[in-house]
């Protein structure tokens, strides 16, 4: 089992929001969380990269066997776990060639590996923005400084491609992208998707799950999965809209 | 001449000091520059010093400062090691070298150097004697007793500095580095006044750096004077990287002429107590003034910049940029004052002051001000004061990068904006890498300055490696 949620309670500011989530992943699976908006779907994903403004009060999440809430958020993103970001954050002055190095190389020397060369480094880098379809300049440019809507989540694409994750969660990473930026960001997952990882997919919309096929599709309705089932449940959740499950859970 | 007054330094005393030693102070001055000694004497006796009771020096109390007690020397010490304080540059940079030791002029060879190309730099003391009529016609105009008491008391007392004479046309080959070392072993009190004169369609690149070699304290009172003709460009670089003990009052006029273009940046790394009065005059128009600065203070470190940009003519543009991080108990303030001019029509002027507040106890009070007195102008002024913002901070580490190197990278990138301005490549180098090691705390007195080297060239070897490559 890679990633096993039970009973999961968490909070902001003392407002539950996570109320009692269970969850199972296993390696190779594509797991989708869908759910109208304001249930708990990113507060899901940032709960488990370890993101400090929310509180666990309750439950356990355990990743390869280990109790996450024991890892600080780094040695969580070292032991696997990428999260991509639905407002990638802009930092100016860093450069991606330069963060990326950077985070690659302490990763590396978190598992004990030499860094690796400049030369390396730049080959890599090369490689993976062909992998993932990024033809423009990005990597020279500060980190998601003036980048649009679809360049942000390409680089949180391309950066997951770097940084080759166990687990990768993508928060709406299809919000606000136009037709061919999805294909590109869906393009990158399956290309990416291996029999030893595995990835979680938010998104409030089925048009994702055009491109990218998942094994379970789980609905997350007021800080619960209410209903989990095959790719079939996005269809259905499509058609019917999020009334149906709203008037089930009253 | 050494004059021991290792007590509190107050106006009396030095006005006292100024009537003994008439005759010593006033023995080289032209007719013209002992007339204008003889009036600065007048207002400082007036003035005395600037105290808390005035606005632009509310938050800096130099009353601690005044109350070491410092010697003052009324000539040169009479051998100074050269080699040994100045032997070394930024790797790589082919500069002309100046030194100063407690404010003198120090040389190897001549006092006065006049380069092939007309270009002429050394002592002041001696340009003085050789060119009244060059002196005469730049000294004081814009750096005068009218300023303030520091001013006053540093045109009376003015024996030494630097002269640096750019002639028109002539576009300096080379940067000049300026170097200010104070050292001594016992509590100095100086004064040094610099002349800079970049003529019509010149250019010149200077490096000016303050810079103290142990742990002593000291209290420099500073005043450059710098004049930069029609259609001509400095490029002005001000390191301070100074002790702890040390208080530095360093006021720099920039004269611009019609159509003369200043890029200046203020590197502060280091300083008891840095107070920074940066004064651009616009004579004329089609100026362009960009100012940049960043501090990085810590401890009880105090930093203040003021900036007086007074856009005296139209169509002139200026920006001034200062950023700061503050750690422990240091203290920022930063004043921008901007004053727009009547006729000034069509003056852009931009002022940003940004800080970062690495502790509770930080504390930084920033001010930019804009005095504006014409309808048809573009001005903005702006301020941010915060921490190290944490959603960055989230994003850097879930891609795997420790919280220790995930706040250099940020406290590093908040820098890069005024250090990535550096024209020159090399000294843009080697000032990155004095920035991540004062960041990392790995920045010794001794082994600060920008130019001093007595160990062999290190690589700054920062843990995270933001080398561009």
């Amino acid at each position: 089992m890679l990633l096993s949620i039970k009973n999961l309670h968490a909070g902001i500011n003392g407002k539950e929001i996570l109320r009692g989530v269970n969850l199972e992943v296993n390696k190779g699976e594509v797991h989708a969380i869908m759910g109208p908006n304001g249930t708990g779907k990113s507060t899901l994903a940032s709960v488990i990269a370890g993101r400090e403004v929310f509180d666990v009060t309750g439950g356990e999440i355990l990743y390869q066997g280990k109790d996450l809430q024991k890892l600080s958020i780094e040695d969580r993103a070292r032991e696997g776990i990428f999260l991509g970001f639905q407002y990638p954050v802009e930092i100016p002055g860093v450069s991606i060639t330069n963060f990326m190095r950077t985070a690659v190389n302490e990763i590396r020397k978190f598992k004990g590996l030499d860094q690796l060369p400049a030369g390396e480094f730049l080959r890599m880098m090369e490689e993976r923005k062909r992998l993932v379809e990024i033809t423009s300049n990005l990597t020279n440019r500060s980190v998601n400084e003036g980048f649009s809507g679809g360049e942000k989540k390409k680089n949180e694409i391309f950066q997951m491609a770097m940084l080759e994750p166990t687990l990768a969660i993508l928060d709406e990473t299809d919000s606000g992208l136009d037709i061919d930026a999805l294909r590109i960001v869906a393009n990158g997952v399956n290309k990416l998707r291996r029999p030893d990882n595995a990835f979680v997919v938010i998104t409030h919309y089925q048009r994702l799950l055009d491109y990218i096929v998942p094994d379970f599709v789980h609905v997350l309705f007021q800080g619960k999965i209410v209903k989990s089932g095959g790719k079939e449940l996005a269809l259905e959740l499509e058609e019917k809209g999020y009334d149906w499950i709203k008037k089930e859970q009253e | 001449m050494l004059t021991n007054i290792q007590e509190t330094i107050t106006p009396k005393r030095l006005t006292d000091l100024f009537e003994k030693n008439r005759r010593l102070l006033f023995r080289d001055d032209t007719a013209v520059l002992s007339a204008i000694r003889e009036k600065a004497f007048a207002s400082f006796s007036k003035l005395g010093f600037p105290d808390t009771s005035l606005e632009s020096w509310r938050l800096t109390d130099l009353q601690e400062s005044f109350s070491r007690g410092y010697d003052y020397h009324l000539q040169p010490a009479a051998e100074v090691d050269v080699q040994k304080v100045f032997r070394c540059n930024i790797p790589h940079l082919d500069t002309a070298i100046i030194g100063q030791l407690n404010g003198w002029y120090v040389s190897k060879d001549v006092p006065l150097m006049e380069l092939g190309n007309g270009i002429i730099m050394g002592s002041l003391a001696e340009a003085r004697k050789k060119y009244p009529a060059l002196v005469e016609k730049y000294y004081g105009t814009v750096a005068n007793d009218a300023i303030d008491g520091f001013t006053a008391l540093n045109t009376a007392f003015a024996q030494d500095g630097v002269f640096i004479y750019v002639p028109d046309d002539v576009k300096s080959p080379r940067p000049v580095q300026l170097i200010n070392v104070i050292h001594d072993d016992r509590n100095l009190f100086l004064q040094s006044r610099n002349l800079i004169v970049v003529g019509a369609n010149a250019k010149l690149s200077l490096v000016h750096c303050d810079d103290s070699y142990n742990h002593q304290a000291s209290f420099s009172n500073i005043v450059t004077e710098i004049h930069v003709g029609e259609h001509a460009l400095l490029e002005h670089y001000k390191l301070q990287n100074l002790n702890n003990n040390s208080t530095l009052v360093s006021t720099v006029c920039f004269n611009l002429e019609a159509s003369a273009s200043l890029e200046s940046h203020y590197i502060s790394l280091n300083g008891g107590l840095l107070r920074n009065n940066i004064r651009v005059l616009f004579n004329g128009p089609h100026g362009n003034a960009n100012i940049y600065g960043i501090y990085l203070m810590d401890g009880k470190q105090h930093t203040d910049n003021q900036v007086f940009v007074d856009h005296a003519s139209p169509d002139c543009t200026s920006n001034e940029t200062f950023k700061g991080i503050l750690d422990e108990h240091a203290r920022a303030i930063f004043n921008g004052h901007v004053l727009v001019r009547r006729n000034s029509t069509k003056t852009d002027a931009r002022q940003s002051n940004k800080n970062i507040l690495l502790t509770d106890t930080a504390r930084v009070n920033s001010k930019p001000f804009l005095e504006i007195y014409n309808d048809d102008v573009k001005c903005s002024h702006g301020s941010t004061t915060g921490q190290l913002d944490q959603e960055s901070m989230f994003y850097l580490r879930q891609r795997g990068i420790g919280e220790e190197t995930a706040r250099m990278l940020l406290m590093f990138a908040f820098a890069d904006e005024i250090v990535s301005k550096i024209a020159i490549p090399q000294l843009r180098q080697r000032i990155e890498d004095m920035v991540k090691k004062r960041l990392q705390g790995e920045l010794q007195i001794c082994e600060q300055c920008v130019l001093h080297c007595s160990s062999p060239e290190h690589p700054v070897d920062f843990k995270i490696d933001l080398g561009k490559i």
